[in-house]
């Protein structure tokens, strides 16, 4: 099933092409896309939903090593499957509470090995339950040595005018699992703050650019941009989320996540190819944080929820991109979702001493 | 509490019938391991507001559990007796409140990492039940009948690709009175196999056809007023910095009188399973195509009729941020072309729910791009994976699945 895809006829090239790592200029970048929030084999990389992803099929893929089964053994629920991808190890905490990780992420592994500071590590994430993912409360890393995390539509509705809270609640949900939405945090005065000292945007133009936007993941990954332009991070860790909206049930509507979220990628990588900060040095990793309940579980509902812990819903993929990369090839054997920190160990040069993962040979 | 000690003034608190089966299979409940009791007290517990078919349901796992010979029975349980559950959960009131003990028990067990064996006991444990019964042969086949793209002029979306490998793929029916003769067929099957929830119109906008009796009729527009209390009180309790998870609690405990609706059908056990429809499941209290796809599912599940009608209608658009920026098209209007496509999928979802009823051999299923000119039709008698570009009448297409 997994090899139905269109890179997969390129999957004999794999050990051929001679790795350029070594080679790789100073000033290593790396940007992680989460392409979430849980997208299925049937609506992506199977021949019926190929016609959902051009761009990663026909863009990214032929430049990219593609792992077919990338396998999440954890919990199947948004922040805690997203923060087990950043600490690479499998979270157990309550998905709806709004916690740290228990183990350090990769934002702290990179900051104290690497001695970087707080600018050169953010994480863009689309809803409240995400504002805990920087950093651990792990007693040798934790505090302060973290990844200054930005949720877009929490700046929103800051930005908007006071009262008009209420107008905004479709906007501003939170929280897709839930039957309806959560309503958005109070404001924060000091995010806005930092939005205009940080990025050097000011609150008028965030909020005229984000009335021209179709979603809360075109505003991530307009904010990623600002991001990428003024701060130019090292490393860059995007959470889409759009997908998520199956939970109500319209496969329609789960489509056009997923169509969008393809485009987001695509617009991401030539962002990175033409900003003279990220062209040449980064490598981009785009991985789903978990697929979706299949079809033909009684447990379930299909697409709409990822509650059965079936195969469909633990196994997923991954794409990785950039200088040094074998481009257009496949790797079929099993990887763990918690491989991907000690992968950004590997190729930042960072312990990740607590990581329950193993460095993926193929991109390193 | 040890369900060892278990004695039946606990049971006080229970329906009268729930009550009833709680004492008298008592010896049998104190035997069962804490990783599977709550779990069946959670069927059992609203026994009185269950359906013919969903009681037969439980009395049939009782009756599998009281034959297993001691040294089956501990085989059979082994793997629920095996779970390592936490004091908080051993200590919580389960007798009582089995649906949150179950909701506790389902997120310890995942943080555990031991959901996967969880589930595969409940699987095992599930085909063995099944396959201890002897299923009477069904009265007539069943037959799932679903509409979908009402409102829709045109479309290019490619109809029922999941569901043509199973059928025939009509591509030019005359469709006159196809409506019609749909209802007129539901009407029939029932008057002439009167079963008490054993014919089912689901409607995803108002229901105004008028079956003789013996058709249980719901509609996403009939329940209008108890979505609005209903997202009222949701809103409610956010505001008041409820959890999500206390949410879940919330709305499962809720009832009907709770939502102001004194008597929806007038019959107890449907307008139970009328405001579950919203409270338990996700996106019925927004969007009409996903109460329908449900409501078809829970429907099929817990009822096994033997006739289910579902059709589907527009449901309301999804607003992008910069319409919900802009401030204007407050009152979303109806998105025809995507309620097509959502109720494409119903259609695949309704049929592979009746495919996991009994009789799925001799079942029957159609579904009608409603006002056009395409049918697919799925039965015993019909070739699969087969495509007809020729013109023929409807009525021919429901003698080939009658």
């Amino acid at each position: 099933m997994r090899t139905a895809t269109g890179a997969a006829a390129a999957g004999s090239l794999f050990g051929l092409a001679p790795l350029r790592a070594h080679a790789l200029p100073k000033g290593r970048k790396a940007v992680v896309v989460t392409f979430g929030g849980g997208a299925r084999d049937e609506e992506t990389f199977m021949p019926e939903g190929q016609e959902n992803i051009p761009h990663l099929l026909n863009e990214l893929i032929p430049r990219a090593t593609f792992f077919t089964q990338v396998v999440n053994r954890g919990i199947l629920g948004h922040y805690v499957a997203t923060a087990s991808l950043a600490t690479g190890v499998y979270e157990t905490f309550n998905n709806f509470a709004a916690v740290p990780p228990d183990n350090p992420t990769v934002f702290e592994y990179f900051r104290k090995d690497l001695k970087r500071p707080a600018f050169d590590t953010w994480v863009v994430a689309p809803s409240n339950g995400f504002n805990r993912i920087g950093e651990s409360d792990n007693r040798s890393y934790g505090a302060g040595l973290g990844a200054g995390v930005i949720l877009p539509k929490r700046l929103l509705a800051s930005a908007l005018a006071p009262g008009e809270g209420n107008k905004y609640d479709h906007l501003l949900r939170d929280n897709y699992e839930t039957p309806l939405y959560a309503p958005q945090l109070s404001g924060n005065g000091i995010e806005l703050h930092e939005l205009a000292e940080v990025m050097k945007l000011s609150v008028a133009d965030f909020v005229v650019h984000a009335k021209t936007l179709d979603s809360p993941d075109e505003l991530s990954v307009y904010i990623a941009r600002q991001l990428m332009r003024q701060l130019a991070p090292s490393l860059l860790w995007i959470t889409l989320h759009d997908i998520d909206v199956a939970h109500a049930g319209a496969y329609s509507l789960y489509i056009n996540g997923i169509q969008r979220s393809d485009r987001l990628c695509a617009e991401i990588w030539r962002a990175i190819e033409s900003e003279p900060e990220y062209a040449g040095k980064t490598t981009m990793f785009i991985l789903p944080d978990f697929g979706r309940d299949s079809d033909t579980d009684a447990g379930g509902n299909g697409f709409q929820h990822h509650r059965t812990g079936d195969q469909l819903s633990r196994t997923t993929w991954m794409i990785v991109l950039g200088p040094g990369i074998r481009e257009n090839v496949v790797v079929d054997r099993p990887v763990q979702s918690t491989d991907l920190v000690p992968t950004l160990g590997g190729l930042f040069g960072f312990q990740a001493k607590f990581s329950q993962g193993r460095p993926l040979t193929e991109v390193l | 509490m040890i369900a060892g000690q278990l004695k039946p003034e606990q049971f006080d608190g229970y329906p009268p019938e729930a009550k009833r089966l709680a004492t008298s299979h008592i010896a049998l409940l104190r035997q069962l391991p804490l990783g599977f009791l709550p779990l069946l007290l959670k069927e059992l517990i609203v026994y009185d507001w269950k359906f013919p078919a969903e009681r037969k349901e439980l009395d049939k796992q009782f009756t599998y559990l009281a034959s297993l010979s001691p040294a089956q029975f501990d085989r059979e349980m082994s793997s629920f007796s095996g779970l390592r559950l936490s004091p908080e959960l051993e200590n919580f009131d389960w007798i009582n409140k089995p649906g949150i003990f179950s909701e506790q028990l389902s997120a310890h067990l995942w943080a555990t990492h031991q959901i996967d064996t969880f589930r595969a006991a409940a699987v095992g444990y599930v085909h063995k039940v099944n396959a201890s019964e002897r299923h009477e042969p069904l009265p007539l086949p069943r037959l799932g009948i679903v509409l979908v793209g009402r409102g829709v002029t045109a479309s290019k979306h490619p109809l029922f690709r999941k569901l043509r490998p199973q059928g025939v793929y009509f591509k030019q029916v005359n469709a006159d009175n196809a409506h019609k003769q749909l209802m007129e067929l539901l009407d029939e099957r029932a008057q002439a196999h009167p079963l008490a929830f054993g014919h089912w119109y689901i409607d995803g906008s108002t229901s105004d056809t008028q079956f003789r009796s013996g058709v249980t009729c719901i509609s996403y527009a009939s329940l209008q007023s108890v979505r609005t209390v209903l997202v009222d009180k949701i809103e409610k309790a956010y505001e008041s910095g409820m959890g999500s998870e206390a949410l879940r609690t919330m709305l499962a405990e809720m009832r009907p009188e709770a939502l102001g609706s004194k008597a929806l059908s007038g019959d107890p056990i449907l307008d139970r399973f009328q405001i579950s429809l919203l409270t338990e499941g996700s996106g019925t209290q927004i969007y009409s195509t996903t109460f329908v796809q449900w409501a078809a599912r829970e429907a099929l599940r817990r009822a096994q009729p033997l006739t289910l009608f579902a059709r589907f209608a527009p449901r309301q658009r999804e607003r992008s941020m910069k319409e919900v920026l802009a401030g204007t098209l407050l009152t979303p209007g109806l998105d025809p072309e995507g309620s097509l496509i959502d109720a494409d999928m119903g259609a695949y979802y309704t049929w592979l729910n009746q495919q996991r009823l009994s009789g799925s051999g001799e079942s029957r299923f159609l579904v009608w791009f409603e006002d056009h000119n395409e049918v697919l039709a799925i039965g015993p008698e019909v070739a699969r994976g087969a495509e007809l570009d020729r013109p023929i009448v409807f009525e021919e297409i429901l003698k080939q699945i009658a």
